[in-house]
């Protein structure tokens, strides 16, 4: 993060405009993008969204239909190998070879990147370590776990000290202790300074990871920012009262008018713009007389952000 | 580095990554690319080469049916090698491996390179080791050393062609065992529909001619003319001019297929696509 503020002037991706389609399905329907170098930039959505097109086409695995990029300040068109010699994938899939040990996956990395022999058993070793594979790297990945595999894909991705990694998902499937250890050394490569774009369906980890986080919902982005810029666009600080009965209710509405009521629920959401000061007043308003059966606070998170600006579908969802 | 350099030691890669693949399969290729033949040639010649042998005229030629059927079996050792090269195509298209490296700075045709080179020297390395088990169990060939040169350079060139076309088939299938199935036909039909086992002209009318002339009799045909010291003539040719005319239709299908927009592989690469 500390990055960001250093080289704000510095541009890793940019992206005007791009379009794809598959047929009649329109996957991407004009995108734009800027990412700053050493940003962790969160592409935020559910599946079918077209975060993983995005993906592929930066990573100059398919064409976009239409629109410009650029990566680390090369063309995408016509200059796709230059921008193959700065980036790394991990794709949603893991791919390591199941055939070679941990070790060997990682030197076919470094011989495929024309590393010196040295220099490419050199970095293995570290790679080794700093993944905790030592114990395993003499083993096929038939032997690992789920995060185990997840940490060589990535490893095999930083073999060549890419500038810019793309990670795809790179916690979907993982048990809660794993997705922990991932998350750590994703921080670890932010402070070395690598520019990271990540996709992602988890709310929470683009909330604990990324710098700024777009929001993208049927190939569009439909929101961008901050986490804390995205969580301030929406009105989702609240009290939330729940009586035993329609009259407490009514009689805690006619205390509280600038409260929501929802009679179904039997609940009351007064908005909360000042903390405990807002609980102390509200309680002091309620008196003694009205019963009320249960209190919560509510502070807004991505969830919130992410229902208010995504469309029906995802609305559907929520409830 | 020039880009040759970079092509050459990215091929070396790949060869070195299939070999390391081939020695972690060891136990299994040996039963598929060695066991089956020596199997098939215990069959047809304990089992059927009795009257497959007197049918054929044996005595009279005062040649042992093993000596018409070992040349045959050697084609069908290099064809049972199609099956693994299409499947670790194919695990490579489906598994993530080509992603991975096309959003690295690999040559293009390396990883084909590689599949195809090791392809080759599986085929050649079963196709000798069955040959040994054909001489301990009576074959006697009477070939000249300039022959067996003849015969080793037919077996190397008809490999090539295959693993070519088996890497296309790996391309174009897509799963791994639709690879397996596609091979099936290069790898048990062909041979059968073949001079293999018996000659072409001993076939019901309707298979005859295809039988004649199809590639797999022509290479069968100058093999085993090589190996029993029988006049050649021009099927030497024959067979090495079939060789180069199906591993450039195998080549040129595998470039086709292998490009990322191609029709064939579109399933494929579309396969994340319209993804999350």
């Amino acid at each position: 993060m500390n990055a960001v503020t250093n080289q704000a002037t510095r541009t890793a991706v940019s992206v005007t405009g791009l379009r794809k389609a598959y047929g009649e399905k329109v996957v991407l329907d004009g995108v734009d993008l800027t990412i700053g170098e050493g940003e962790v930039f969160a592409l935020l959505g559910p599946n079918g969204a077209g975060k993983t097109t995005i993906v592929r086409i930066l990573s100059t695995l398919i064409p976009a239909d239409a629109g410009k990029a650029t990566v680390m300040g090369f063309n995408l068109r016509g200059e796709a190998g230059a921008v193959r010699r700065v980036i790394g994938v991990t794709g949603q899939f893991s791919a390591v070879d199941d055939l070679l040990t941990g070790e060997e996956n990682l030197v076919l990395m470094g011989r495929l990147l024309h590393l010196r022999a040295t220099e490419r058993r050199a970095r293995a070793t570290e790679l080794l370590e700093r993944f905790d594979l030592v114990e395993a790297a003499r083993q096929t990945p038939a032997t690992y776990s789920g995060g185990m595999k997840r940490r060589l894909d990535l490893a095999m991705t930083l073999m060549g000290w890419p500038r810019l990694i793309f990670l795809d998902e790179p916690t979907t499937g993982l048990d809660p202790r794993s997705r922990q250890t991932m998350w750590q050394v994703i921080r670890e490569l932010v402070r070395e300074g690598v520019t990271i774009v990540l996709t992602t369906q988890y709310l929470e980890e683009a909330d604990h990871l990324a710098d700024r986080i777009a929001v993208l919902d049927h190939g569009r982005i439909v929101a961008e920012g901050t986490p804390e810029e995205l969580k301030r666009r929406i009105p989702g600080a609240h009290i939330r009262l729940r009586f035993a009965d329609s009259a407490s209710l009514a009689e805690a509405a006619r205390l509280m008018p600038e409260g929501t009521r929802d009679d179904e629920e039997l609940v009351l959401r007064v908005p909360n713009e000042r903390g405990i000061r807002s609980l102390r007043d509200v309680l002091a308003r309620l008196g003694d007389d009205v019963a009320v059966e249960d209190l919560s606070i509510h502070t807004p998170d991505l969830d919130d952000v992410f229902f208010a600006v995504t469309g029906s579908a995802s609305k559907e969802k929520s409830q | 580095m020039s880009a040759l350099t970079i092509a050459a030691q990215d091929s070396a890669t790949m060869l070195w990554r299939e070999i390391k693949h081939s020695i972690r399969l060891l136990r299994l290729l040996i039963v598929s690319a060695i066991l089956v033949p020596v199997v098939m040639l215990l069959l047809f010649d304990y089992i059927l080469g009795g009257t497959l042998g007197h049918g054929l005229g044996d005595v009279a030629r005062g040649a042992p049916y093993v000596d018409y059927l070992v040349p045959g079996i050697l084609v069908m050792t290099v064809a049972g090698g199609c099956g693994p090269t299409a499947i670790n195509v194919s695990m490579d298209m489906t598994g993530g491996f080509v992603d991975r490296i096309r959003t690295m700075a690999v040559t293009r045709g390396a990883l084909l390179a590689g599949h195809v080179g090791v392809s080759v020297l599986r085929m050649l390395v079963a196709t000798a080791a069955v040959t040994g088990v054909a001489l301990l169990l009576g074959f006697r060939p009477k070939a000249s050393i300039a022959d067996w040169f003849a015969v080793v350079g037919i077996v190397a060139a008809f490999s090539f062609a295959l693993a070519w076309l088996s890497a296309a088939i790996g391309l174009v299938t897509k799963s791994v065992a639709g690879a397996n199935g596609s091979t099936l036909p290069l790898s048990f039909l062909l041979p059968f529909l073949s001079s293999t086992f018996v000659p072409a002209d001993s076939m019901p009318a309707g298979v005859r001619w295809f039988a004649a002339n199809q590639p797999f009799t022509a290479v069968v045909d100058s093999l085993r003319a090589l190996l029993t010291g029988a006049p050649v003539g021009d099927s030497a040719y024959l067979a090495l001019a079939w060789c180069a005319a199906i591993a450039l239709a195998g080549y040129l299908w595998s470039q086709a297929a292998f490009r990322p927009r191609s029709p064939m592989t579109r399933r494929i690469w579309s396969k994340g696509d319209p993804g999350s």
